[in-house]
């Protein structure tokens, strides 16, 4: 490439440098993972334990028990007996067709997911509503964690975690927490400051103004994100199945391979009537515990 | 000494006010600040002085710094400079712990949009102060069960907010202020976004529980003839700057600058001023028991008409004519039992409440206080000439306030 062509052709790095770049960044994450790696591991040892508690007890139990534990959560979130038929109808007709076993392995990794992604995600949009500065630096970095295709941070987390269980969570959790974070951030953001004030002029201290007065009036919103997770989290199910979580991906990852149209279809509708349950459910809870919006005057 | 000291207080917006209080301290005024360096002056010098268990109103329009000033009393906006003292505590003083302490205990807040909490009750709302107090649950329900009945809100305990009219929920507001039984109540337009017969209703409670509670109350307005109607003292304030500083009265009868003396060219004297403001002594007391004896006082005086008096105690009143005739008649009988005392008006009464017996009277009318001593007398001339002088002023001089600073 001559140096006058610049103008028309893009002067790119050379070929050369690019891999030496590529190969550089390469050997220092392996050397990072090699080192790391086992650590790593026993870091989250106990998480994996806890999945696998978590998984054989539904597996384990009387399909009539879980189904029984499944609709009395529904009916405590919703205190809507429909939506808790509905619940028992899903969940009985994923069984006939026989997807009970995968359907109990993605409902426990999704619960998982969604629990971690709460108990990450609401502290980190507490402190972007209080700090104006984490929202500045933690904005961008939910920016890429939404709009990088999954493949690509698969890759780090395999290399580092091989693959199973763990690693599966992981990057469900990367794709799917963003939006908690996110509107827990926002609803914080948008409690009156009317409201907060009159709390502060009282003598609420920090605790006493973030459990007492911001974080109910943000419910809304905050629940709206957890909702969103869920979703997301369940869309992440096939992907993540390429990484050896069990579940409901993995007979829809064989039938994209294979072209089993039923196959894929059924456990593809298995996971649409989780994602239904789990969407229902938890907006039904989200608008009950905001009663005192219903102006009743 | 005072309640509430606010010394020398300055309030500078923007993100450079130390350059812009030094030029605000050299007597710069707030359009030119403002133009010069963004910076926007809130509050100019203010020095205010509270006394205990009175009502001191702040008045001003908006943008005048009101609402400024109320929250630098309770430390939720910090001065650029001055002192704001408390029961003789520096308030500026104070570490974030006692800060939160002394709003707890020592004065609560009442909003002009409410700030009550929606996600609670109204007895939750109400008991939010003993909450922050650290009052056990029990004893705290008791008691905001106790302050909802006395702001007439019994039955409403387990509505939510969203569920009451906008008066209904001001009530709330005020129980919840008062239920921490603080010393000092801030109140800040608490009535201005209501409709007017029921801010009008509110205010009436306001002054009737005052009487019982004797709190210290700072009340912001923007309406004259509330300031008038609650304050025993009011400051007027205007683009951050005290105009005048007086009792109602004062500031009717002697607005300190012309844009004082517009705000109170509309106002209907007769309803806010007392009899006691109007009133003067007798021209003539006389305190003998005998006719002739009063007749020839009578006669070395240019009045045709005596206050009769035995010792301190008030008899009535008694015209030249009416004593000729009991001398004629009856010379025997007492100045005393002549006098006329049926015509007599309450020193604390408005002027309009006492105008038909002043109109009606041939004579000055006594003024006696609640307990029937005598405090003066007030005449019609007297009378006129307070409800009218204001209205004979220019038309120009009070139409164009005058521009304060340089």
């Amino acid at each position: 490439m001559a140096d006058s062509n610049w103008l028309i052709e893009f002067p790119a790095l050379s070929r050369d440098t690019l891999r030496l770049l590529q190969r550089s960044i390469d050997e220092t994450f392996r050397e990072f993972s090699r080192s790391y790696g086992q650590a790593l591991e026993d870091f989250f040892e106990p998480l994996l334990w806890f999945m696998i508690w978590f998984e054989r007890l539904l597996l384990n139990a009387p399909w009539w028990l879980v189904i029984a534990v499944i609709a009395s959560c529904a009916y405590l979130a919703s205190r809507n007996w429909k939506m808790t038929i509905g619940v028992i109808a899903a969940f009985l007709a994923i069984g006939i067709f026989g997807m009970w076993e995968d359907t109990m392995r993605t409902v426990s990794i999704i619960t998982v997911c969604t629990l971690l992604a709460i108990v990450i995600g609401i502290p980190i949009g507490v402190m972007m509503a209080r700090y104006d500065r984490a929202q500045a630096t933690i904005t961008p970095v939910l920016d890429v964690m939404q709009t990088m295709p999954s493949f690509v941070y698969l890759i780090p987390v395999v290399m580092l975690l091989g693959i199973g269980r763990v690693p599966g969570v992981i990057a469900v959790i990367i794709y799917a927490i963003p939006p908690v974070i996110r509107l827990t951030n926002l609803g914080i953001r948008l409690v009156d400051k009317d409201v907060l004030e009159a709390a502060n002029a009282f003598g609420a201290d920090f605790k006493q103004r973030l459990f007492g007065v911001q974080i109910p009036l943000a419910m809304p919103n905050i629940m709206a994100g957890v909702n969103q997770t869920i979703m997301m989290s369940l869309a992440m199910v096939v992907i993540a199945s390429m990484i050896g979580v069990k579940g409901l991906g993995q007979p829809v990852l064989k039938a994209i391979t294979n072209q089993y149209f039923s196959m894929g279809l059924f456990n593809g509708l298995a996971i649409v009537a989780i994602a239904i349950v789990f969407d229902r459910v938890s907006q039904a809870y989200g608008h009950r515990i905001q009663k005192h919006r219903q102006v009743g005057h | 000494m005072a309640k509430i000291e606010i010394e020398n207080v300055y309030k500078i917006f923007g993100d450079n006010p130390e350059a812009a209080l030094a030029r605000a301290m050299a007597g710069e005024g707030k359009d030119e600040i403002h133009s010069d360096t963004g910076h926007t002056v809130g509050l100019h010098d203010i020095t205010l002085s509270m006394e205990e268990s009175k009502t001191f109103v702040v008045m001003g329009l908006s943008g005048s710094g009101k609402s400024t000033l109320i929250r630098h009393i309770n430390r939720l906006i910090e001065p650029t400079a001055g002192r704001i003292v408390v029961d003789g505590v520096d308030v500026l003083t104070l570490n974030d712990a006692d800060l939160r302490q002394f709003r707890r205990t020592k004065m609560a807040m009442v909003f002009q949009r409410f700030g009550l909490f929606p996600h609670r009750t109204v007895i939750h709302n109400v008991a939010y102060g003993l909450e922050m107090q650290g009052v056990e649950k029990r004893h705290r329900q008791d008691k905001a069960a106790e302050w909802i009945e006395t702001v007439g809100l019994a039955g409403y305990e387990n509505s939510y907010p969203s569920q009451l009219s906008g008066g209904m929920q001001q009530r709330v507001g005020l129980a919840r202020a008062l239920c921490g039984d603080p010393e000092v109540l801030l109140m800040d337009e608490a009535f201005s976004a209501l409709d007017p017969l029921i801010r009008s209703g509110m205010q009436d409670q306001l002054i009737e529980l005052q009487e019982k509670l004797h709190k210290t109350i700072v009340f912001i307005t923007h309406d004259l003839d509330e300031a008038l109607k609650l304050g025993d003292k009011i400051a007027i304030l205007k683009d951050g700057r005290l105009s005048q500083v007086g009792k109602p009265e004062e500031i009717l009868l002697e607005p300190a600058d012309d844009y004082v003396a517009a705000f109170v060219r509309d106002v209907n004297r007769a309803r806010v001023l007392t009899v006691d403001v109007v009133m003067r002594p007798p021209s003539l007391r006389l305190t003998t028991e005998n006719i002739d004896a009063a007749l020839r006082e009578m006669q070395g005086h240019r009045d045709d008409f005596g206050y009769v008096f035995d010792g301190d105690d008030f008899r009535g009143v008694i015209t030249e004519r009416h004593l000729r005739r009991a001398a004629t008649t009856n010379g025997n009988s007492s100045v005393y039992d002549l006098a006329d005392d049926s015509q007599t008006v309450t020193a604390d009464s408005v002027l309009e409440e006492a105008l038909p017996t002043i109109l009606q009277s041939d004579t000055p009318v006594a003024v006696v206080n609640n307990d029937g001593e005598f405090r003066g007398v007030v005449s019609k001339r007297e009378l006129i000439r307070v409800l009218t002088e204001h209205r004979e002023e220019p038309d120009e001089a009070a139409q164009e306030p005058k521009r304060t600073g340089p």
